[in-house]
């Protein structure tokens, strides 16, 4: 059976390394079928440039089940592009129109610098993590899984929060570049659970302050990081952050 | 006479493990902090291990090609991990986990690991809830059960469709602390290039920075593997893009035994491919099957028509669908194991009843309507949600309203390393964990247990085994690198491999060769295998492999971001390791889990073993380029299980 196929033209953001200066270059298609993802019709391209003796685009992949949180493309001007509740590489070329032109960049976000062309450095969000995203329990030692019971909805909740994949889409996407939908999560997750309730003053106080020191903005509520994150991460989880946040203030 | 010693503790198969535990060597406090160890690898089996090292006082260099251990392929994994707790009150034991999983492998795996195996899987599922794993619960507030295929009760404990991911972002965290507290030295975006051996042990790795192109040795007094497995080498798998063979495939090449590379699973339930530039295919977890029936068109006419789109699923009647794993076995019905299931899916398509609208004519449905009818639309939202959604995303298919297409594919590989019980390969301080060795799934691996042998693994048992090897160690000083030779060699081969690799300077991409070799191994070395297709695959891919390094084409330069040269890497070890795997299969007379040998088939088509002959676990050695690698064999002995044909017609 033929495959519905569209012509596309893309401006792709090229930049060769991170002391560069970067700029757009414009790249032609055609016969992409529409039931390729983004990113294998991205490959289709590099495969090209390959061919060509040309460099080919970098850009971070790797599960492409939307899972793994490795790619993260800005395309015409929505992180992981026009669908909802999808990473990059869930996203499918029956979202574009033939002929249609299509604009990918970077996140533009000062603490996660570009490395090559469409890759960025994420390392910002590894120290947040180690500044307190855990429960300090080490291996071995500990009660048995069902010892503690816990309300199916705190449970749920704390699901919602946990399905967090540290893409970094809230980032890229709040005009203060504010880690603050990321942090909360983590945050959130392991405050509803009493596992994590012991710590959850001071996690939440460890890992702000790292979030601060490197250089994310603040959150002035305005809930495009929550439109805009692929697993649907809720903005209440901010205000549990902050209830945690104020306790810990409080108590020191 | 064997090389091999399995070091299999002696007593009673229950008392084997904490006897082993009760009188191994161990390394005091003061003495680990004198000692390196070096984890490659970071997902379920490598971050359970480097944390739980850490914890324990030792000094660890983890490392992974990815920018963040949090993005391990151990993250996709959807459907649950298997534990003996018998919450639900079915009658599960330890025992009964093993005995299901050694079952479950055909008999091809070894007792004593299996029985250990399933001995600690219910700490695992309590060191998972301490640190915060959302793990499904019931109203009470108790954890929930479902289950899984190869399994009369519910043993398998889940986080929706993540489940993965939440045992990753677990042992991630207990990771990130120890990263934090300065006990790891955490390398991202850093592949291994090569295992470096001093005076017959593995003594560190050379790794290139894949931003910056930088050859570097790290010193380690061991070194562990924990770099998945190797199914990547179809080029169309379940895997990660990044997933690869490399790591395994250098230390076969510096002297560890390669044990049944021919062992792959292919995944039953997997979307079907749409087109030539299918860069992957997406899993639609096991656990779908505990609700979802199989079926194909039981007239042919009927399936002709749905190829051809003149009508659809939904138009035929329940009385012409044929639910084939229901019809042929009754007892475990749409939960039979994988390898049942991908085999009897191929059985139907081959005889002309595959439903998918492309040239291959594959594919099968499995469909929700019966479930949505029984339980409500709600309920099954509740517990597959997330799993009907990516299917919705990738194949514009509403599977609340027609069945989904799925199709087996490449998931899992049985076959890694040879590992003795304490999980070290057949060079001393080489230790290699969770998919990238061989030891517990035999022949098949039954669903949610990959999940369960990677948190063992690294929470453990490596960490209580690599100190009877490390408390050797205690006396042998922390070396620079820079000062042995061993090292400096091994930085000049890696640097002179890249060179050569770049100055091809063919025409054709690295991922052109990935694709043909792929192709070659799906057609000859997948789901049926037999003795004319296997030497033929030998020779097709030796002349792959000859014309790849004549003609491949790596742009860019080795000093900066490339990932041309990084796919190239990887191509160039699968093209060795695909033939090494078609050797595995070729030797392999029989029938047996995944391996499907077309000679060896009862007049049902069901896999027929040879116990006499290959009840063994095949262990290649490494004799050089051009020489065939020669065969080592293990034999398997299972006193505590009586050794049967697997049935899942009757209970």
């Amino acid at each position: 059976m033929a495959h519905k196929t569209i012509n596309i033209k893309l401006k792709v953001w090229r930049q060769k390394d991170a002391k560069s200066k970067g700029s757009f270059e414009t790249y032609e298609l055609k016969n992409i079928s529409v039931d390729s993802s983004f990113l294998e019709m991205l490959d289709v391209l590099n495969e090209k440039l390959v061919s060509e003796n040309k460099e080919p685009i970098a850009y971070d992949h790797d599960c492409r089940e939307g899972i793994c949180g490795m790619c993260s493309l800005f395309i015409n001007g929505r992180a992981h592009g026009p669908d909802d509740l999808i990473t990059t590489c869930q996203l499918h070329m029956r979202k574009f129109s033939d002929g249609e032109t299509i604009v990918i960049e970077p996140w533009r976000v000062g603490s996660f610098p570009v490395i090559k062309d469409l890759m960025v450095d994420r390392t910002a969000y590894e120290k947040i993590m180690q500044a307190g995203g855990f429960v300090s329990v080490s291996t071995g030692g500990v009660p048995d899984a069902n010892a503690i019971p816990i309300p199916k909805e705190d449970a749920d909740e704390a699901m919602d929060a946990a399905a967090c994949i540290g893409c970094g889409a809230c980032v890229a996407t709040c005009k203060n570049s504010s880690a603050m939908l990321f942090v909360a999560a983590k945050v959130s997750q392991l405050a509803l659970l009493p596992q994590g309730k012991v710590e959850a003053s001071r996690r939440a106080k460890n890992m702000i302050a790292k979030m601060d020191e490197l250089g994310f903005g603040n959150c002035s509520n305005t809930g495009a990081c929550e439109m805009e994150c692929p697993k649907g991460i809720s903005l209440a989880h901010i205000a549990r952050l902050n209830r945690e946040f104020l306790t810990a203030n409080i108590k020191s | 006479m064997t090389k091999l010693d399995s070091k299999v503790p002696k007593g009673k198969l229950k008392d084997k493990w904490s006897n082993y535990k009760a009188h191994q060597n161990l390394v005091n406090p003061a003495n680990k902090r004198k000692i390196d160890v070096i984890v490659v690898g970071t997902g379920l089996a490598g971050g359970a291990a480097a944390a739980s090292l850490a914890e324990m006082g030792f000094k660890v260099k983890a490392f992974c090609y990815q920018d963040s251990p949090r993005r391990a392929h151990s993250i996709a994994a959807q459907g649950g991990i298997n534990a003996a707790k018998n919450y639900p009150n079915d009658g599960d034991t330890i025992y009964r986990l093993f005995y299901d999983t050694i079952k479950g492998g055909d008999y091809r795996s070894r007792e004593a690991n299996v029985y250990r195996l399933a001995e600690v899987s219910n700490a695992i599922i309590d060191q998972a809830v301490a640190q915060g794993v959302p793990f499904a619960r019931e109203y009470s507030g108790y954890l929930d059960n479902r289950s899984f295929g190869g399994a009369l009760v519910s043993r398998t404990f889940y986080a929706r469709g993540q489940t993965g991911q939440q045992l990753l972002l677990g042992a991630y965290s207990a990771l990130s602390r120890q990263i934090g507290l300065g006990n790891v030295e955490m390398h991202n975006r850093t592949e291994l290039m090569d295992i470096v051996i001093v005076d017959g042990k593995a003594r560190g790795i050379v790794t290139r920075n894949l931003i910056t192109g930088e050859i570097k040795s790290h010193f380690g007094h061991a070194v562990v593997l924990a770099t998945g497995g190797y199914g990547n080498v179809f080029y169309l798998s379940t895997n990660a893009m990044g997933s690869n063979g490399s790591a395994v495939w250098k230390a076969y090449k510096k002297g560890a035994f390669f044990a049944n590379p021919a062992f792959v699973q292919i995944h039953p339930t997997c979307i079907p491919r749409h087109g030539e530039f299918q860069s992957k295919l997406t899993l639609m977890s096991e656990s779908l099957r505990n609700d979802g029936r199989i079926w194909v068109p039981k007239k042919k006419e009927d399936a002709e028509a749905i190829r051809a789109g003149k009508m659809r699923p939904e138009d035929i009647p329940d009385e012409d669908r044929d639910f084939y794993l229901e019809r042929r076995y009754p007892a475990f019905g749409n939960l039979v194991p994988r390898d049942v299931a991908s085999r009897a899916a191929k059985e139907r398509t081959d005889n002309g009843f595959g439903i998918e609208k492309n040239e291959s004519g594959e594919g099968v449905y499995l469909d929700f309507k019966y479930a949505i009818e029984r339980l409500g639309k709600d309920v099954i939202e509740a517990r597959y949600g997330n799993l009907f959604q990516m299917y919705e995303k990738i194949t514009d298919e509403n599977p609340y309203e027609t069945p989904m297409r799925i199709y087996p594919t490449i998931h899992y590989t049985m076959g890694g390393l040879w590992v003795d019980y304490e999980l070290q390969s057949t060079i001393p301080g080489l230790f290699v964990t969770g998919e990238a060795n061989f030891s517990d799934h035999g022949a098949n691996r039954l669903g949610a247990s990959a999940l369960m042998q990677g948190l063992a693994d690294g929470y453990f048992v490596l960490p209580y085994t690599i100190q009877n090897y490390l408390a050797y160690e205690i006396t042998n000083p922390r070396k620079n690198p820079a000062e042995l030779e061993e090292f400096k060699k091994a930085e000049e081969d890696v640097k002179s491999q890249i060179n050569r690799l770049m100055s091809v300077k063919g025409n054709k991409s690295a991922d052109y060769y990935h694709r043909e070799l792929g192709k070659i191994l799906w057609d000859k070395v997948g789901m049926a295998r037999n003795d004319k297709g296997l030497k033929e695959a030998i020779e097709e891919i030796k002349a792959l492999r000859k014309e790849f390094w004549e003609n491949v084409h790596i742009p860019g330069n080795t000093d900066t971001v490339n990932p041309e040269l990084e796919k190239a890497n990887r191509v160039a070890d699968f093209l060795e390791l695909g033939e090494l795997m078609a050797y595995d299969a070729l030797n392999r007379n029989e029938s047996c889990g995944g391996h499907f040998r077309e000679e060896y088939a009862t007049e049902e088509g069901e896999a027929m073993r040879r116990d006499d002959e290959y009840m063994y676990v095949a262990a290649w050695e490494y004799k050089g380029d051009d020489k065939e690698p020669e065969l080592h064999k293990e034999p398997l002995e299972y006193e505590e299980i009586e050794v049967k044909t697997r049935n899942y017609k009757t209970a």
